[in-house]
């Protein structure tokens, strides 16, 4: 079960070098670019600025919430659309863009070993679809009605009805045709993610010896490809019902008085369409997430990941088991009460092997040699906040418990810890840690602790008292919480408390942007392997690695991702490209 | 090192916080308490298991801290420890698991002594619908909706005539009663949900959902939506009054069925 690999088990060269596309002009370099480290820049920084507006939309909800009645402005329209455009954006424009088109883009080719994605043009079309549907997604601020407010679930029929903000307005057709666009772009992106994990690794890495940021990336990276057409149809159908007159989502109805042409369609079939992607979604951010932070653990507490195998296998089976368990969100749907049973078994199983991910990642801390640097630092926060949201998972995914829980604040407080804030401070020690790589530049270190310590805390007070508003039973997707007859006044209270939280981890995000610009020219000199790590990105000829990563010999691999400490071994890491067998190093095979 | 302090005061800090703040459910009116009590399981089990990772990476980080000269272990794997763990976490899950189901099998099988209440949703309020003196109600269509009838009642169907009809007012309920709430929507998806019961499901239009439960307490409770419906979502309250049986009946001798609802509009169009 444990064996050493000699150095000579690489396999000679099967197959000769590809020749790279090389550009020819600023334009091609800089724009129009086919190499994916600058399409991962691309990706993140349209994501960042996106995620802004999200950033802001939020404090927009928190302002309404906290202090009802003062802002004029926020009416119960616009609070509608700030609470859809805020939970689009955060989930699909943000998150899913910036882990698989950011990290995924980045991170892939230099990890694996290869000089770039194996279609390298497929790729720099995904950038720009995935341009124009965040461009459409804007636009429909501008548009007549504004944007949908239909949640970000848009849940039909009133998702496409005058009761809702942008439902017979230009809102929802923008909303379903920048997903639509989201889409084709992702697939083109997604395509080149999986072909190139599974055909461009250099000679000698197994996909047992990939680092797990490839493993999470490329795992999410499958099950999107298979979870995102559901949400392509639904979109098309709603879009035929709305713009065509077809009822695909929509029965008889009597809207104000009025009998509609539609009839015949079914709400439900929407919401099992969308949750066959949702559901899948939650792990296509999570399992990213989760890879990147068993490599920010490992290479921080100078120790291999505990479990490597069954850290793969986790990953994978999660990845499998979420596309079992989607109709947990819709237990109080009105859906057949007996899919209860299925689906909260199903659910609690998935708590197995995520269970094992969390022991690992504490397992790796013990006896390990912890610098608290600031990835480590939010690699720790990403655990405490997910470990408490994947809990809270475990009252909602249990039917019966669901049934007073769902559609309250618990609710909202349970999917922001495990899927906003967990992720998010992955995606913050991720940046602390591949910055230096990037711009081959350090961020500040003072300005990095301050903005941990505020967004940990920050958001730890945000969203752990708003579970037991849930469990008071104060609905969520309510602009108004004055007339509440079951919430007391300190209730009240707490609520403006969370959004005084939610303004300052806002602003601690401005010291971040800030340190980002910064650091480009400021921050101290990195060097090639700042963190002395063992993966490959660390080991290119310069840093930042220039247009086909690794100068005119690619690396050969003669180790697993995880050679920390290594009794016997003259330094605490041994890199992935070092021949020969140091001390005693055992690798999982 | 301020870390390990920290992750410390997270875990006590949020264990204070559940049983010293002042906020926490709203006291219970319906029979289901067994769904609190498997709230109280989930809670105990998340909790210890919260703490003890918590805790545990706080001592980590404190013991293994980086200090001059220290070195890592190197120890890749460890089947029985992980074997082990991957079984008391099965353990876990089974024990909230198990009676969570056996919750849910009660909460969807209705007693058969469970009166019949339908509600129906619309854009934005409540209206509901009581079978008459034959016990049963009569069937319903959205395409029937009308000023004249507003929640559709089939009016070729006899079962319907007697049906007592409390169109956008408080609904009335026995306490001490079985009873089972159909729920139906003509417009877009609503959810009725009274904090205090404990209950809730979504109306779809189209089709007929329920839940049942028996109220315990007599008194005034706030009906709210919990689905989104559009923007008038929040203004979508209701009451439910919770009776002895003789104020219920005093109540339901008041209202009208709906073969006298429609009986003036019938005169007017015969003149």
């Amino acid at each position: 079960m444990v064996d050493v690999t000699p150095a000579d088990a690489v396999p000679p060269a099967e197959v000769a070098e590809m020749e790279l596309y090389h550009p020819h002009s600023w334009w091609t370099k800089y724009v129009f670019s086919q190499d994916a480290k600058v399409i991962a820049i691309q990706y993140s920084a349209t994501a960042t600025a996106i995620g802004l507006v999200a950033l802001v939309l939020s404090w927009m909800m928190r302002l309404q919430l906290g202090f009802p009645g003062t802002f004029d402005f926020i009416t119960p329209e616009a609070y509608y659309q700030f609470i859809t455009m805020h939970g689009m954006i955060m989930v699909i424009y943000l998150l899913t863009a910036l882990f698989l088109g950011g990290f995924g883009n980045y991170l892939i080719p230099l990890m694996v070993g290869a000089r770039d994605m194996v279609f390298p043009y497929v790729n720099m079309l995904s950038y720009w679809i995935y341009l124009l549907a965040v461009l459409v997604l804007v636009s429909s601020f501008f548009a007549p009605g504004g944007p949908t407010g239909a949640g970000w679930t848009l849940y039909p029929p009133q998702a496409i009805m005058t009761g809702t903000p942008g439902g017979q307005d230009w809102g929802i057709i923008l909303m379903l045709v920048s997903l639509i666009l989201f889409i084709i772009g992702f697939t083109m992106g997604g395509l080149n993610y999986v072909v190139t994990v599974l055909q461009a690794r250099t000679r000698g890495m197994t996909l047992m010896r990939l680092p797990l940021t490839v493993w999470g990336i490329f795992t999410a990276t499958v099950m999107a490809l298979l979870a995102f057409p559901a949400l392509f149809v639904a979109c098309v159908m709603m879009l035929f019902d709305r713009a065509l007159g077809t009822s695909f989502f929509m029965p008889a109805i009597v809207e104000m008085g009025e009998q509609l042409q539609h009839g015949g369609g079914s709400p439900i079939l929407f919401q099992h369409l969308f949750w066959f992607f949702g559901h899948p979604e939650v792990y296509i951010v999570a399992l990213p997430a989760f890879g990147i932070v068993s490599d920010l653990i490992s290479t921080h507490a100078r120790k291999n990941i505990f479990g490597y195998r069954m850290m793969v296998w986790a990953i994978v089976g999660i990845g499998a088991l979420s596309f079992v368990v989607w109709a947990h969100h819709m237990y109080v749907s009105g859906m057949h009460p007996y899919f209860g049973f299925f689906f909260a078994t199903t659910t609690l199983i998935i708590a197995v092997p995520t269970a094992i991910k969390v022991y690992n990642w504490v397992l790796t801390l013990w006896r390990g040699d912890i610098h608290l640097t600031v990835p480590m630092l939010f690699a720790l926060a990403f655990i405490v906040t997910f470990v408490n949201g994947g809990l809270t998972g475990l009252f909602l995914g249990n039917v019966v418990v669901d049934v007073p829980l769902s559609d309250t604040m618990f609710v909202v407080a349970h999917f922001h810890m495990v899927m906003g804030v967990a992720p998010i401070l992955v995606i913050f020690g991720a940046i602390y840690h591949w910055y230096p790589k990037v711009t081959g530049r350090m961020l500040n270190e003072a300005m990095g602790q301050f903005h941990f310590w505020v967004t940990f805390l920050g958001a730890y007070l945000i969203f752990f008292p708003m579970h037991y508003l849930g469990l008071m039973g104060v609905p969520r997707r309510y602009n108004e919480l004055t007339d509440m007859t079951m919430m007391t006044e300190s209730a009240h209270d707490l609520n403006s408390f969370i959004s005084i939280m939610a303004f300052l981890v806002g602003f601690a995000q401005i010291v971040f942007l800030f340190n980002l610009i910064w650091s480009i020219r400021h921050g101290r000199e990195a060097g090639g392997n700042p963190w002395r790590a063992t993966t490959l990105e660390w080991q290119t000829p310069e840093t930042p690695p220039a247009h086909g990563n690794f100068g005119k010999e690619l690396p050969i691999v003669y180790r697993w991702a995880y050679d920390y400490s290594v009794p016997g071994a003259k330094e605490d890491f041994i890199p992935q490209n070092v021949p020969g067998s140091f001390g005693s190093s055992r690798e999982p095979a | 090192m301020a870390i390990a302090l920290v992750l410390v005061l997270v875990v006590v800090g949020s264990v204070l916080f559940h049983f010293l703040s002042p906020w926490w459910w709203t006291p219970i009116a319906s029979n289901w308490d067994y769904i609190d009590n498997t709230i109280i399981i989930t809670f105990w089990i998340t909790g210890v298991v919260f703490a003890a990772v918590v805790l545990f990476m706080a001592y980590c980080v404190f013991r293994f801290r980086h200090r001059e000269g220290n070195q890592a272990a190197y120890e890749p794997e460890n089947k029985r420890l992980e074997w082990w763990l991957t079984i008391v976490t099965a353990v876990g899950v089974t024990a909230m698991l198990v009676p969570g189901l056996f919750v849910w099998n009660q909460f969807v099988s209705v007693p058969s002594d469970a009166t019949v209440v339908e509600v129906v949703g619309q854009q934005w309020q409540w209206s509901f619908r009581l079978p008459g003196k034959d016990g049963k109600l009569g069937t319903s269509d959205t395409r029937n909706v009308s000023p004249e009838n507003p929640l559709g009642v089939n009016a070729s169907d006899a079962n319907g005539q007697d049906d007592v009809v409390v169109e956008a007012a408080d609904l009335h309920l026995p306490v001490g009663k079985p009873v089972k709430m159909l729920l139906r929507s003509i417009d877009v998806l609503h959810d009725f949900y009274v904090p205090e019961f404990r209950a809730k499901m979504d109306m779809i239009p189209g089709s007929v959902t329920y839940f049942w439960f028996t109220p315990t307490k007599t008194g005034t409770f706030q009906v709210l939506c919990a689905e989104l419906c559009g923007q008038g979502h929040p203004l979508m309250n209701g009451v439910v009054m919770v009776d002895t049986q003789e104020d219920y009946l005093a109540w339901l001798g008041e209202q009208q069925t709906f073969a006298q609802l429609s009986a003036p509009q019938q005169v007017g169009s015969a003149e």
